[in-house]
This record gives C-alpha cells, sequence and structure tokens, in this order.
C-alpha cells in the first residue's frame, strides 16, 4: 500500500522536475504580486512593516490557490487518474501522495523565498522564523483544502474562478490564525495559542480531507 | 420491526416523485396560507404591540425580521449538508434536489440578514458596517451559498452537479464552525465597537413571543417555496417520465 504512495509521490517530484515551469510560475507571480504592494503604498516603512504578514499571507494564499490547477489536470486529462481509481490501494490514500508532493513543489519553495520578501517589506529580522512557521503549518492546510476545491472542478471548462469561490471562504480560518500569530509575536505577545490552532486544522484538514477529495474525484470523473 | 418496517415504506413513498410532487400540491395552500397568517400576527405583534426598547427605542424592532432570518441562513444550510449526505449515500434523487432547491432560498435569507443587520447598525452603531463577528461570519456563510450555487450551475449533467454540491456542502458544514470561532476569536483581539449584544434571558416575553413567531413563520416560508422550487424542478428533469406527461393530460 505504502509502495504506491510512494510510487505516485516520486512519479510527481520528477514530473515537476521535468517540467521545471510549473514549479517556477507560482513562486514568479507571488514574488510579483507582492512587490506590487510597496508601489502602490510608496515607501512607507512604517506602514509596510506592518501589513507585511497580511501582505504575504494573502497572496501567498492565492498563489497555492493559482498552483493547485496542476495537481490533477494533466491525470486527469490522459486518463491517468482513471486508472488510479481502479488499484486496489484507496484513492484517498492516493491523493495524499500528489499532494504531498504538490506541496514539496509549489509550498516549499514559496517558504524558501519568503525571507527575501520579508526584507522587501521590512519585516524585523526576529520575525521572519516567526513567519515561516506559520506557513509551514498553514501552506499545507491551503493545499489540502484546495484540493478538494480543485477535485470538484477539474472537469469543468471555466473551472479557475469557480474554484476561488468554492475554497476562499474554507481558507480564512488559517488565514485569521496565520496573522494573528504574526501580530501577537510583533507585539511581544505568544503565539502558542494561534499555532496550535494552525496545527490542530491541519491535522483535521489531514486526516479528514482525503476521504472529500477522493469522493470529489470519482464525481468529476463521472 | 413492524414499525421500523412502516416508517421505512412511509419514507420511500415519500421520496418518490410523483407522490411528493402530489402529496405537497396539496399541502402548499396549507403551509403558505399558514405563514401568511403567521406572519401578519408575528409583524403586528412585533411592530405595533410589543413595548419599545429602553436602549434602543423603536429601531430594534427590525430583529422580528433579521433574527429569524439569520437562523434560517444556518438551518438551510445544515439542511442542504444533511440532504446532500442522504442523496450521496442512498442517490435518492429527491434529496438532491431538496438539497439544491434550498440553496437559492438560504442565500436569500442570509443576504436579507445582512442587509437587516446594517440598517440596524446604522442607528445603533452609527455606520452601516462593522467586523463583528457575527456579520463576518453571515458574509462568508454568503460566500459559501454562491459557491454551491456556482459549482451546480458550472456542471452540465444535472445529477454529477448534485453530488458535487453535495460534497461541497458537506465540507462547508464542518467548516462552518471553524470559521464561526476564527472570526469570533480574531474579533474578540481586534475588539471591534460591539457595544450591544442581546442577553439572552433578559428578553422581556411580550418580545420574544413575536420574535418566535416569526421564527415559525420564516419556517413555513421556507417550506412553502422549497415545495413550490422542488415541483418545478421536479416536472423539469422527469419531463419525459410516464406521470409527467399523464399530469399534462389532465
Amino acid at each position: 500500500m505504502f509502495d504506491a504512495w510512494l510510487q505516485i509521490f516520486k512519479r510527481d517530484l520528477l514530473i515537476a522536475f521535468r517540467r521545471r515551469s510549473e514549479i517556477i510560475h507560482p513562486l514568479i507571480f507571488f514574488v510579483m504580486v507582492i512587490s506590487l504592494f510597496p508601489l502602490a503604498i510608496g515607501d512607507d516603512k512604517v506602514l509596510l512593516q506592518k501589513i507585511a504578514p497580511a501582505i504575504i499571507w494573502v497572496t501567498a494564499l492565492l498563489a497555492t490557490m493559482l498552483s493547485l490547477d496542476n495537481l490533477f489536470r494533466s491525470d486527469f486529462d490522459d486518463g491517468s487518474l482513471e486508472q488510479m481509481t481502479l488499484l486496489k490501494t484507496p484513492l484517498s490514500l492516493l491523493v495524499t501522495a500528489k499532494i504531498t508532493a504538490h506541496w514539496f513543489i509549489t509550498g516549499l519553495p514559496l517558504l524558501l523565498i519568503t525571507p527575501l520578501l520579508a526584507v522587501l517589506l521590512y519585516v524585523p529580522t526576529e520575525m521572519i522564523s516567526m513567519l515561516l512557521l506559520t506557513l509551514l503549518l498553514g501552506t499545507p492546510t491551503l493545499s489540502l483544502i484546495g484540493a478538494v476545491g480543485i477535485a470538484l472542478t477539474v472537469g469543468l471548462r471555466q473551472g479557475g474562478v469557480i474554484l476561488s469561490l468554492l475554497i476562499l471562504p474554507l481558507y480564512i480560518p488559517v488565514l485569521i490564525f496565520a496573522t494573528l500569530a504574526l501580530q501577537n509575536s510583533a507585539q511581544g505577545f505568544s503565539a502558542e495559542a494561534q499555532l496550535a490552532m494552525m496545527l490542530a486544522i491541519l491535522v483535521l484538514a489531514i486526516t479528514l480531507s482525503p476521504f472529500a477529495i477522493a469522493a470529489a474525484l470519482k464525481v468529476s470523473l463521472n | 420491526m413492524n414499525i421500523l418496517g412502516s416508517i421505512k415504506r412511509l419514507y420511500h413513498q415519500f421520496a418518490s416523485p410523483p407522490y411528493f410532487y402530489r402529496i405537497s400540491g396539496l399541502w402548499l395552500p396549507y403551509i403558505m396560507g399558514l405563514f401568511v397568517l403567521l406572519f401578519a400576527a408575528g409583524l403586528y405583534s412585533g411592530l405595533i404591540l410589543a413595548p419599545i426598547d429602553y436602549e434602543q427605542g423603536e429601531a430594534y424592532r427590525i430583529i422580528y425580521v433579521h433574527v429569524p432570518a439569520a437562523w434560517m441562513s444556518m438551518f438551510i444550510y445544515i439542511v442542504m449538508a444533511v440532504t446532500g449526505a442522504i442523496g450521496l449515500i442512498w442517490r435518492l434523487k429527491l434529496a438532491e434536489i431538496v438539497m439544491i432547491s434550498s440553496a437559492p432560498i438560504g442565500a436569500s435569507f442570509t443576504f436579507l440578514a445582512l442587509v437587516t443587520g446594517s440598517i440596524w447598525g446604522k442607528p445603533m452603531w452609527n455606520t452601516w458596517w462593522v467586523w463583528d463577528a457575527r456579520l463576518t461570519s453571515e458574509l462568508l456563510l454568503l460566500f459559501l451559498y454562491f459557491g454551491v450555487m456556482a459549482l451546480y450551475n458550472a456542471i452540465e449533467d444535472k445529477r454529477t452537479a448534485a453530488r458535487a454540491v453535495a460534497i461541497l456542502a458537506l465540507v462547508g458544514v464542518v467548516n462552518i464552525p471553524i470559521i464561526h470561532y476564527s472570526v469570533e476569536w480574531w474579533n474578540t483581539l481586534h475588539q471591534g465597537p460591539t457595544i450591544t449584544k442581546f442577553d439572552k434571558p433578559s428578553i422581556h416575553l411580550s418580545m420574544l413571543v413575536p420574535l418566535l413567531i416569526m421564527a415559525v413563520a420564516f419556517k413555513l416560508f421556507y417550506v412553502g417555496s422549497l415545495f413550490m422550487r422542488v415541483r418545478t424542478e421536479l416536472l423539469a428533469r422527469e419531463q419525459k417520465s410516464k406521470w409527467v406527461a399523464n399530469l399534462l393530460k389532465k
């Protein structure tokens, strides 16, 4: 059972490394949108510093959502997704392999580039570790929830706009807790409670969303 | 076992489209009639008989529309999730149709709750909109309804669409408490200008009774308009079946 998981995980990573644009485009989007804010607001150090966590988080949310389109698309188009449903291994398990691979391809680079962008937005150096921690706990949840939405819309021609309607409301708790954690730690308070909540949401998403994703994929394949 | 069997038989009978169409047609006038009576009674007792609130004056009377609408907005989402689960598990066509017909009604109630809330907020908080926890979760609920309707309209095959929407509604219903509490927590830390909250036990009976009448009236309105929508949807979906043809012949 774990063998099939590993196979799919490796295969997805391999495909991504053969088509590097899939990794790079969401990153460029992330960097570009974040650099738009200082241009729109002006070089106001105090203001930028204050809203930097919000900017980074909202942009990370949008970048994750955009990158999700690749998650099932090609497998859906060439029929390999249908083959996966025929395997003995449950589909709910296999999709976690795909999502994990997808997070390594899109979530992890996002995390790696964030310190650089944080400097652009004048985030104090001691805040960067907290920013990374919230992203580390938050982006996997975003991928899991987003995968439900993409599984529902993968068969549709104009799935993109509908996807955002479906999953943005579901992203809000993650956004709230992440930015609260950052605000708290910026003011010198403990952010433990918020981080614990983010972890709890992540655990809930890991346990429940694979079943929803598998059911949604089966509906889409119908 | 015998009782269980007869309940099951009744359930299947009720879920069959021609039977439901006939029975709902018989009930509909009574439901709507009762709604009109209760609605009139509720409005009269709420707007005229109920005493003036010593803090909020006459403006508080909007709660007789606002609060039942807010209750309905949440209730209908839960109905959608429950009927969605029934539709997914037992492939019951009627459950799917009830689910999908509830969505626009629920969205309208949510919208009504938001609008009346902000009309109430203008004299009370002196602003149309406050990022209050309840307002915000209500707004997000409206977004969830929009997602459901958008997904249903986007999928060509309506049976597939209903199953997709059922999954979405179930995911949403797991998320609603999380969204609600996260928003509440977010709000308490931001400390918005939440001056007034209705203290539940302190509401006087003369104010409470009209509210309950209105709540029942709104429920009846939901059931009535749901029946109308379900009947139309049934006719549209089953237009090739025999019972619809028989109906047309009459």
